[in-house]
């Protein structure tokens, strides 16, 4: 070894140059590009999606409006224990605080916010804060109440007071208990909300029993076509496979509007079913469950196909022929040896279709009749027409739960990196 | 399938009984498409067969249509910038993912799908509600963002797939010969990976293409996209033109899918994969 490469090698091994140490620059470098790269996604992702969602959400548990419209109020009604009315120093504020918010009209979310509590409580507030100035400011304290009540009867029902009190945040479970169709009463406890508010149970049901049903009979037409794409030869079941695929990249949007052609009461399976002699009278096709389910299990059944399928090709048909030569029946074979081999498949499958069918809006909106109505319509209702947006995230808090808790057996049982869509 | 010879009349009933069974499946899957194309030739405002005659009437008034001609441009241009975005975020990222592991990974994966996971229902009204405290609702670059969004997680999975049999020696060889890193990625790196990038970029665009719910939210009259249109079509009153709109929009998906298989096929080539 000549003097010039021990020189360079005792370079190496000392000091901060050494070939491990090199490597290890090197290797932080790569993983610093690496996080380079990933860092403009994430958090495009975070700032455009992740933050937009938790924002949404925070408003099921916050209870903001009345604090925002009268926040001295709201303050007092705290120091109250909720017996009998509320003192007078706090109902004094209040009648301040209403002369404040009647000029500047500012007690609009407020006011909406307690009439989830009672309905008539808006016009009453509306009435009070109107006719405050005059009849109320001023008032010896042992009288203020009786100023109220001399407004409208209704202030001298403790519930109302008590109703003020339970809005006033900044937390609380009012949403929640409402999208379970509860409330709270004079005393705290959880009871039932009347008969006419309370839909959301139902509807969550509906929601499930839908999702089911619709996984079901995906179920069971999906998994003959798996089987005959998975045993033709590949010449034929490469067409058939682009069968499969056209309406699986046509839009739902077109999908539905098809359905809606073909299943109206002058659509072209009523005109068929009364030329052939079918029926006489048009079938009720559209506006109801057997709508919805023609049209959602046509739009899910890819999804359960493609996975079943997927798996389906990798069994080795030797298998299902061996256990014939040995003297099981062809059905038994088919139990006993081939389906056992497509859980994985089926597994996906069945879980892929049932996460998606949970979030259907637009099919059953269109094609569905007001009972027909899942989940995602009622977000969608109070986010837009009802402006109610703490039950609206509440709602979502509950649909994303359930979404959650079946995409982390999927991810378990599957992983999302199986999450292909085509 | 075939039926051996030696097959017993149960087997052969059997057979056909499942024969017909797949046969009614997929006229089930494909007679919405085929029935609703030529029923947009239709030259009355009905919806059955047999048809009196044959017009582009419907053609017609959708090419004439200031609202319907809004939306298409409306579509076009969301969904190109939204396709430009989501692919550059995408792709990055997925050779970021590609080059290495690293501890918050699970992380960045879980915030990457939530796109696909979370019901779309709940992804509207959240950016509805977050876009409209940023003056962000009611414009077309909310949309475009709002899109780009729900595109990056199937651009990030496309590029991923193609990038796993990327053989990395090619960017070492690159380098050893003196390219430096942009010089390698726009002459080794991205001639490869091309295929999924442009089937990624596909997947965003159809995604934004085809998207409704969210447009329902977030677009003002003004920003209507072309489902958005419809939406309100159907609701208020079902006008023949909408089969002439379906049938466009179906003929656009079967063009994005012929593509997409023909760039799936080339990148097996390429890559000398058969089955």
């Amino acid at each position: 070894m000549t003097a010039t490469a021990e020189s360079t090698e005792s370079e190496f091994l000392s000091g901060n140059n050494t070939l491990k140490s090199r490597l290890r620059r090197a290797e932080r470098m790569r993983k610093l590009w690496a996080l380079a790269l990933i860092a403009p996604m994430f958090i495009f992702l975070v700032i455009g999606f992740i933050i937009p969602i938790i924002s949404l959400l925070k408003l099921s548990v916050e209870d903001l409006e009345v604090g925002e419209a009268l926040p001295r109020t709201v303050e007092a009604f705290r120091e109250w224990d909720g017996e009998g009315f509320p003192p007078p120093e706090a109902l004094e504020i209040f009648a301040e605080e209403l002369v404040i918010s009647d000029e500047n009209k500012s007690l609009g979310s407020a006011t909406r916010r307690l009439n989830y509590a009672f309905s008539g409580f808006k016009s009453m507030l509306k009435k009070t804060g109107r006719e405050a100035e005059e009849k109320l400011v001023g008032l010896p304290p042992d009288q203020i109440l009786d100023g109220f009540i001399a407004i409208d009867k209704d202030w001298g029902n403790p519930e109302y007071w008590l109703a003020i009190k339970d809005a006033v945040g900044p937390l609380s479970d009012f949403y929640f208990l409402w999208a379970v169709d509860r409330q709270r009463d004079e005393e705290g406890n959880i009871i039932q909300r009347p008969e006419d508010q309370s839909i959301y149970i139902d509807v969550l049901l509906r929601t499930l029993e839908i999702s089911i049903a619709v996984t079901a009979l995906c179920f069971l037409l999906g998994l003959p076509i798996a089987y005959l794409l998975a045993t033709l030869p590949p010449s034929k079941s490469n067409l058939l496979l682009i069968l499969v695929l056209l309406p699986f990249w046509t839009s739902l949007l077109v999908r539905t509007t098809a359905w809606i052609v073909l299943l109206q009461n002058q659509g072209l399976i009523n005109d068929m079913g009364i030329l052939l002699g079918f029926w006489d009278e048009p079938l009720e096709l559209i506006r109801n469950r057997i709508g919805v389910y023609i049209a959602m299990v046509h739009i899910q059944l890819p999804f359960m196909i493609l996975p079943i399928y997927a798996v389906m090709k990798g069994i080795n048909p030797w298998h299902m022929r061996a256990a014939e030569s040995l003297g099981a029946h062809r059905w038994l074979a088919f139990f006993k040896v081939y389906l056992p081999q497509c859980l994985p498949g089926i597994g996906a499958g069945i879980l892929l279709c049932f996460i998606l069918s949970l979030g259907y809006y637009i099919t059953p909106a269109l094609v569905g009749g007001p009972q027909d109505q899942m989940i995602s319509f009622w977000i969608v209702e109070n986010m837009g027409r009802v402006l109610n947006w703490g039950l609206a995230a509440a709602l979502s808090v509950i649909l994303l739960g359930i979404t959650l808790i079946f995409f982390f057996i999927y991810n378990r049982f599957v992983g999302f990196d199986k999450l292909r869509m085509g | 399938m075939a039926l051996p010879v030696y097959a017993s009349p149960l087997q052969r009933v059997w057979h056909y009984v499942f024969f017909i069974l797949c046969t009614a499946i997929f006229i089930y899957l494909l007679v919405p498409i085929f029935v609703i194309m030529p029923l947009s030739f239709n030259s009355e405002p009905y919806f059955s067969y047999p048809m009196e005659g044959y017009s582009l009437r419907w053609y017609e008034e959708f090419f004439t249509s200031d609202q319907w001609l809004l939306g298409l441009k409306n579509s076009i241009i969301i969904g190109v910038f939204a396709t430009l975005l989501a692919t550059t975020l995408g792709t990055l990222a997925a050779l970021g993912l590609n080059r290495a592991d690293f501890r918050g990974k699970p992380v960045v994966m879980a915030v990457l799908i939530s796109p696909i996971v979370i019901p779309i229902v709940i992804t509207a009204a959240g950016m509805f509600y977050f876009y409209a405290s940023i003056g962000l609702s009611s414009t077309i670059p909310g949309l475009v963002l709002a899109h780009a969004t729900l595109g990056v997680p199937f651009v990030v999975i496309t590029v991923s797939a193609t990038l796993v049999g990327f053989d990395h020696n090619l960017v070492r060889a690159g380098s050893s010969l003196g390219a430096n890193q942009t010089r390698v990625f726009f002459k080794i790196t991205l001639p490869i990976i091309l295929p999924g990038v442009v089937s990624g970029a596909l997947f965003a665009f159809i995604t934004s293409w085809d998207e409704l719910v969210v447009a329902i939210f977030l677009a003002g009259a003004e920003q209507h996209t072309l489902p958005r249109r419809m939406w309100s079509g159907i609701r208020e009153l079902l006008s023949p033109t909408i089969t002439a709109v379906a049938t466009m929009l179906i003929l656009f998906s079967i063009l994005l899918m012929v593509t997409m298989e023909l760039l799936r096929r080339r990148t097996e080539r390429l890559r000398g994969i058969r089955n």
